[in-house]
């Protein structure tokens, strides 16, 4: 007497059931990669000479926003949320900004360095709070905000500090061909070095545990307060990646948040992470942002109203998301 | 290997815990020698599983002395227990349900060939790594999360409850693996409600009672059943005893217009035709086995589905309820199993039985304190719930915990029940409590309708069992023939002559472990 568990792929590693399988799991990134594909297509049609000076911007305007929404999954895959990133995002850029201006181009380099060290303190502040005061993420972060935004404006009251050379030219211009910018690689390359390795990790694996059921995960002999500070710390590398894009891009620091937080927000969402934890990865926010990039574009071209077009953005936001959610639970159901 | 000077493997003294007002444990004793089974039993509530999470570090006990082989220990996570070599498996499998099988295995850095080697042991064949755990059936998690634990060759496996929800072949293979567990250098603490898994399984049992060690037995001989339920239940065997000799009666009026009518009710693939009458005044069993369309249909009779043919009828009326609140105001109310799915479980126990007068808000403004608290204070006492210090719901036990979801309705008043496997997980001594309370119900005129896993109970409460088998009624029969043997029968649909193959039992159970993939509200 046996009973089987019943599926009809084995895990036999065969090359057509891995592939299923990674199609199986990736279902919803696949579908945004799609949306985007189609909004491509759309922009071609509507501004029939988008080409390279076009998708150009778009990847300048992507980096630091794409840098956020990842910083922004690492906090909720552990069942967090991070309200801190765009000050975060602020403060690093003052720091930057300031220690590089007017300095030789190998001092920015230790700065570079300093800043991301910085960038996990600051993410080693908000998980230690939040653990050890077993105050609410989201009331510890929104502190925070506040908190990061006005030492970003005792560094550099203004907009001001400067970049080195060779951080500008990371971000600006093409790569080989005129249509491959470099901020875009650069971005695939800065998320690829830092996030695979932790993903392949256990560490990456108890960040998926605690977010999808801490109990479960601390009674598998997962560090639930480890992990959990471990993912704010994550979150703060990535801000201060965002923070040095800025200044990168920029050319100069700026001490007052953007719409970093809510948008990294935005994105997480889009980008197929539960709100809940546990499940999703950073490819999907990554792709979100690129198409609330490119939808925003788009309704400049058709001479939408600023106002009108952020209006149509929440919209869009939520009818992805419950059509998406719907797809998934018909899926279930059969 | 250096056992400490008094032999034993693992050695609690004196532990206790307190969880603010409510005593967890007072002071709990446990001695496991070195290759031994050890039963751990005791009345919802006794203080097993806070014993056992203290002993593997999920909970940090306020007093009391660890020693591991005659070495004083002391374990603040289950991480650390388990790298000094205590292991448990808790009653809800400590799988990360958004990680597939083989992510799971890597979190704890289990061994792959011996827990490969374990699942075959325990009779799960063809387990595909890639699943995610929260695809897989309840079962199947059980196996997995045991399966990893003795993989990780503890010196003291800690089982809780790990036989409940299995099915029959599983629960077989499991109690084999536990057997042969036996003899060698490492021991097992094992708890169950189940007299029989007992003893087939056990060589010793401490017998916990309100967070005390009052006994130790040694299982084996005829007597030590006995030896244990007196041991759990303290003074009040006698009446549990006298209770099992009187059957329940009839108070059936045939005369009277039924309260609950069901005719060729059907939803779904799962309930297909089931036709019945529940009187005022009677106890109205349901047998099937899992699966069969009992959570459909009392769904529908609680109004938390549409009906997708038939008719209901209450009290003559053509009734069609959209909302479980429709339900409730022709009277029926419904008492789950899971009792997460009644309670407000981080309220106190007062708001919970007082939920129904304030959920009609008929009209605005505050609740009124002072009209609801005599009918609270009386269902309490009727119930007699334990109610230490107006704790929140959670803290209570299992038992009592559905106290308090019965309570809310007989404070409330009602016309008829509907209890889906309410003595699930509880022990014996609140089982005997709930069992008059559903007769005295009855007697005082409300229609019961009782679903139950645990087929002894059919005689103890009810009037007559009608029994389920693939979404239509297949048999009735009256409480007096519907001892275990007839009752098992006819939920495998066998005719009472016909014997009772085991491949019948097997079909059916893994039919179920089948359907538990389709993920059925009530998992």
């Amino acid at each position: 007497m046996t009973t089987t568990l019943d599926t009809p792929t084995k895990s036999t590693g065969s090359p057509g059931v891995t592939l299923s399988l990674l199609v199986r799991r990736n279902t919803w990134t696949l579908g945004l990669v799609g949306i985007l594909a189609l909004l491509l297509v759309i922009t071609r049609m509507i501004q029939p000479n988008y080409g390279p000076a076009g998708i150009q911007g778009l990847a300048i305007s992507v980096l630091p926003l794409a840098l956020a929404a990842v910083a922004q999954t690492c906090a909720v895959l552990a069942r967090g949320i991070d309200l801190s990133i765009g000050s975060m995002m602020a403060l690093t850029s003052v720091v930057s900004a300031t220690l590089m201006e007017e300095r030789s181009e190998g001092f920015a380099v230790v700065v570079v360095i300093g800043v991301l060290v910085l960038g996990l303190a600051l993410g080693a502040i908000n998980g230690a709070l939040i653990v050890f005061t077993r105050v609410p993420d989201i009331v510890v972060t929104l502190a925070m905000l506040f908190v990061w935004a006005g030492a970003a404006l005792l560094v550099l009251n203004t907009p001001g500090g400067g970049s080195a050379a060779w951080l500008r030219r990371l971000t600006l211009g093409p790569v080989f061909i005129d249509w491959v910018p470099k901020a875009a690689v650069l971005l695939a390359v800065v998320v690829a070095v830092f996030w695979i390795p932790i993903r392949r990790s256990r560490l990456g694996l108890s960040l998926y545990a605690v977010g999808s059921d801490p109990l479960a995960a601390f009674r598998s002999g997962v560090s639930v307060t480890g992990t959990k500070i471990f993912s704010y710390v994550l979150a703060g590398l990535f801000s201060a990646l965002g923070g040095l894009s800025l200044t990168a891009t920029t050319g100069i620091g700026t001490p007052v948040p953007g719409p970093y937080t809510l948008m990294s927000v935005a994105a997480v969402v889009l980008g197929g992470v539960s709100l809940a934890g546990g499940t999703g990865g950073v490819l999907g926010p990554v792709i979100a942002v690129v198409i609330l990039s490119l939808l925003r574009t788009d309704m400049t071209f058709l001479n939408v109203d600023t106002n009108l077009a952020t209006v149509v953005q929440g919209l869009i936001l939520v009818g992805v998301v419950m059509v998406g959610s719907l797809i998934q639970m018909r899926r279930r159901e059969t | 290997m250096n056992e400490g000077s008094n032999g034993y493997l693992l050695e609690a003294t004196d532990v206790s815990k307190q969880y603010g007002a409510v005593v967890a444990l007072r002071s709990a004793s446990l001695q496991v020698r070195p290759g031994e089974v050890h039963a751990l039993m005791g009345a919802n509530g006794a203080g097993k599983s806070t014993l056992v999470k203290i002993l593997t570090g999920g909970v940090r006990p306020d007093s009391g002395v660890i020693r591991v082989r005659g070495a004083e220990r002391k374990v603040h996570s289950p991480a650390e227990a388990r790298r000094g070599g205590l292991v448990s498996v808790y009653q809800e499998p400590a799988l990360i349900p958004d990680l597939d099988i083989g992510s799971n295995l890597r979190l704890t850095k289990t061994p792959i060939e011996p827990f490969r080697h374990w699942i075959h042991a325990l009779g799960m064949d063809d387990l595909d790594q890639t699943r995610m755990a929260r695809d897989l059936p309840l079962a199947s998690l059980r196996i997995i999360d045991l399966a990893r634990a003795l993989a990780i060759e503890p010196d003291v496996l800690m089982l809780d409850e790990i036989t409940a929800a299995l099915p029959a072949d599983l629960t077989e293979s499991v109690l084999e693996v536990v057997n042969g567990l036996r003899g060698g250098e490492r021991s097992t603490v094992f708890i169950s409600h189940r007299m029989t898994e007992i003893a087939s399984v056990c060589d010793r049992a401490t017998v916990l009672r309100e967070g005390k060690t009052v006994g130790v037995v040694d299982v084996g001989d005829n007597r030590s059943a006995d030896r244990i339920v007196e041991l759990m239940l303290g003074e009040i065997a006698d009446d549990v005893a006298e209770m099992a000799e009187h059957p329940a009666s009839s108070h059936r009026e045939e005369s009277e217009r039924p309260r609950l009518e069901m005719r060729n009710l059907a939803a779904d693939a799962r309930l297909r035709d089931v036709s019945l009458e529940v009187h005022p005044g009677e106890v109205v069993g349901v047998v099937a086995l899992e699966g069969q369309g009992q959570d459909e249909l009392f769904d529908i009779l609680s109004g938390s589905e549409r009906r997708a043919a038939g008719e209901l009828l209450v009290n003559g009326q053509q009734v069609d309820f959209r909302h479980p609140a429709d339900a409730i105001r022709k009277g029926i109310v419904f008492v789950p199993a899971d009792r997460a799915e009644a309670l407000l479980m981080q309220r106190p126990v007062r708001d919970n039985i007082a939920l129904p007068f304030s959920a009609p808000l008929r009209r605005w403004g505050h609740i009124r304190a002072r009209q609801e608290r005599p009918k609270v204070d009386n269902a309490i006492d009727r119930l007699q719930i334990d109610i230490r210090a107006q704790r929140e719901v959670r803290f209570l036990s299992g038992g009592n915990q559905q106290k308090v979801t019965i309570a809310r309705w007989v404070a409330t008043g009602l016309e008829t029940m509907l209890c889906f496997d309410p003595t699930r997980g509880i022990d014996i001594r609140t089982k005997h409590q709930i069992y008059p309370l559903l007769r005295e119900l009855a007697a005082s005129g409300a229609a019961v309708l009782l679903y139950t896993s645990e087929l002894s109970e059919i005689q103890l409460a009810c009037d007559r069992a009608i029994v389920i088998f693939g979404g239509k009624v297949v048999a009735e029969i009256a409480a007096s023939d519907a001892d275990e043997t007839t009752l098992l029968r006819a939920a495998h649909n066998l005719s009472s002559d016909a014997p009772l193959p085991e491949e019948v039992v097997a079909v059916s159970v893994s039919d179920d472990s089948g359907a538990g993939d389709g993920g059925t509200s009530r998992q």
